[in-house]
């Protein structure tokens, strides 16, 4: 896509995207070494290897359509709190392995609408991103998917463990489909979807799964959250403070 | 790898004998390993050729797996995305080759669960580098270059080693951990090429992992309890101070182009041997840490059990989700 003046929406949007998958797998890598079982440090690090990697595509992308030069290396670690675009689930902490897993799932299902809608966009870089990331974001979500099976329907403790975490995480999922104008923006140049265009389609993937882990499904509730506004929970401050110290200990440094 | 402390004697962690002693599959075994051939799983092989090798794969098994704790300790504040995406990556190849190295060790009879239990209850060893701390991010590009340099040196002539899974299992090992070292001493080039305080980092890092790798060679020949054994069943072809030496002078040229000098007034190319001259190593040091005392050895162990404990309510519920699902597979049958 060719542009001649950088237009505000196009960045928002990329630059969105480009968090949820920087900051999921910064909290994703935290469990390197920590897991159940060794075969989930494997994937839980494989996992997050694939939203850095997302990340770093969109982040470069998000820097070329701004136009000032900024690489992903400075859209990572040097912006400030309020700048970040992710959503606030993304940024929660990790907790038990449970609300890993539901929170995966519940992301990573979003994650796939998104990309199959993407494939299409008129930003031929931003539907190449969406054709790699396609294929893992259906691997999140398969290997949450079954977890969440398992531990919904497993033992009496999993069970309340994972339903904790589903009542926990759910009221954040309703920032998925937050209308506001960039979304409007971006769907009016075929660029993308509006979120809210995917929470049908997301309701219908994730409620079945969620059903036969035997999980009771929450209704909604009047909460809020703002994050992919640049309005976060008092969580990202820490997680920025740990991911951004050697670039803002060491200006200018080159690693 | 991590076989360091193979040469130490321990009380082994694994179950009575599964084989019977025989003369004459103990001359035919013989046979096979004076000519170089592998043994395989379903093959006779004395009781005490098992237990050596369990005690050995499992270490280093369990040696990978402490070992992603102290360079995971720098993902999470790896200073770009590049180069988190490689500590990662790295990491993550760690805890395959664990897994690869349990397989192989189940293949002599253990489970990886029991073997895990002995790590757990401080019975089993791991490799003592593992215990020293990660103190800045210079640390993770020695550990690749020194850590997994020595561990390479270590490890290639396991490749050959007469245990047919285990050798399968280092050849697959070894390739990727000269990826490890080349990438930590890019990392390091990169630091070098930086600012006064990156170039102390690395000189820094490079002063306190020195001595431990060369420790990592073990104990010297002469002191070494169970080499000459390891040798005659070919799963140690090459002597402590040999590979040791190989290290050594591989290493002095790198810090040459690096631009850093190894903490040791004693190091020096002696023309005569055509080997470099090192100082006395510290044993009492190496044996303190070996013996529990090193600063990390509480921590790491401390850090391995939690993991397995907080996760014991997730591997429950996965079996018995997987015993519920057979039950209703059944009833509907
Ligand atoms: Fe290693
Ligand atoms: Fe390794
Ligand atoms: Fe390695």
């Amino acid at each position: 896509m060719t542009q001649q003046t950088p237009n505000p929406a196009h960045i928002e949007y990329v630059t969105r995207i480009g968090d949820n998958a920087l900051i999921l797998g910064q909290r994703m890598s935290e469990w390197c070494g920590h897991a159940p079982v060794l075969e989930e440090d494997m994937a839980l690090a494989n996992m997050s290897l694939d939203l850095i990697g997302q990340a770093r595509m969109l982040l470069t992308h998000a820097g070329k359509l701004e136009g000032k030069g900024r690489d992903e290396d400075q859209l990572a670690f040097l912006r400030i709190e309020m700048h970040y675009r992710n959503l606030t689930l993304c940024e929660l902490p990790n907790a038990d392995f449970g609300r890993t897993m539901v929170r995966n799932f519940l992301f990573a299902s979003f994650q796939v609408l998104l990309w199959e809608r993407l494939l299409a966009s008129s930003d031929t870089e931003l539907a190449a991103i969406a054709a790699k990331s396609l294929k893992e974001a259906r691997y999140h979500a398969q290997h949450a998917g079954d977890w969440v099976v398992r531990l919904g329907d497993g033992t009496a403790e999993s069970h309340e463990r994972t339903q904790a975490a589903l009542d926990y995480l759910w009221p954040y999922t309703a920032e998925f489909f937050a209308a506001n104008p960039t979304d409007e923006a971006i769907a009016a140049a075929a660029i993308g979807p509006a979120w809210s265009e995917l929470e049908a389609a997301w309701e219908a993937a994730v409620v079945p799964v969620l059903n036969e882990a035997t999980l009771t499904v929450p209704a909604r509730t009047p909460f809020k959250s703002y994050g992919k506004f640049g309005r976060h929970s008092e969580h990202l401050g820490h997680l920025l403070s740990e991911m951004q110290y050697l670039q803002r200990t060491y200006p200018g440094a080159q690693w | 790898m991590y076989t360091q402390a193979l040469d130490i004697p321990q009380q082994s962690a694994d179950k009575g004998p599964r084989v019977v002693e025989n003369p004459e599959y103990q001359a035919e075994f013989d046979a096979r390993i004076d000519a170089g051939g592998y043994i395989e799983a379903k093959d006779w092989m004395p009781e005490a050729y098992r237990k050596t090798l369990i005690r050995q794969i499992s270490q280093h098994a369990h040696s990978e797996i402490v070992g992603m704790l102290p360079e995971g300790n720098w993902i999470t504040r790896a200073p770009t995305l590049k180069r988190k995406a490689i500590l990662l990556a790295k990491v993550q190849d760690e805890g395959g080759h664990g897994l690869y190295l349990y397989a192989a060790a189940e293949t002599l009879g253990v489970s990886r669960d029991e073997l895990l239990e002995a790590l757990h209850s401080g019975r089993a060893k791991y490799s003592s580098i593992f215990n020293y701390p990660t103190l800045t991010w210079a640390d993770i590009g020695v550990i690749g270059w020194l850590v997994d340099g020595a561990a390479i040196m270590n490890q290639i002539p396991l490749c050959k080693c007469s245990y047919g899974p285990y050798a399968r299992a280092m050849v697959r090992i070894c390739k990727e951990e000269s990826f490890h070292q080349r990438q930590g001493y890019d990392l390091l080039l990169a630091m070098m090429k930086g600012t006064e305080e990156q170039r102390e980092m690395v000189q820094d890092a490079v002063n306190r992992w020195w001595w431990p790798s060369i420790m990592m060679f073990g104990p010297h020949d002469k002191d070494s309890v169970h080499s000459g054994q390891s040798a005659r069943w070919g799963i140690k072809r090459i002597s402590n101070d040999d590979l040791r030496q190989k290290f050594v002078d591989a290493t002095v040229e790198q810090a040459k182009v690096l631009g850093v000098t190894m903490p040791d007034p004693e190091l020096k190319w002696n023309a005569e041997r055509g080997h470099h001259d090192f100082g006395a190593i510290d044993w009492d040091e190496f044996w303190n840490v070996v013996n529990g005392h090193g600063q990390g050895n509480v921590d790491r162990l401390a850090a391995r059990v939690k993991a397995w404990e907080d996760g014991a309510w997730v591997r429950e519920a996965a079996l018995e989700h997987e015993r519920k699902r057979a039950a209703r597979e059944h009833q509907a049958a």
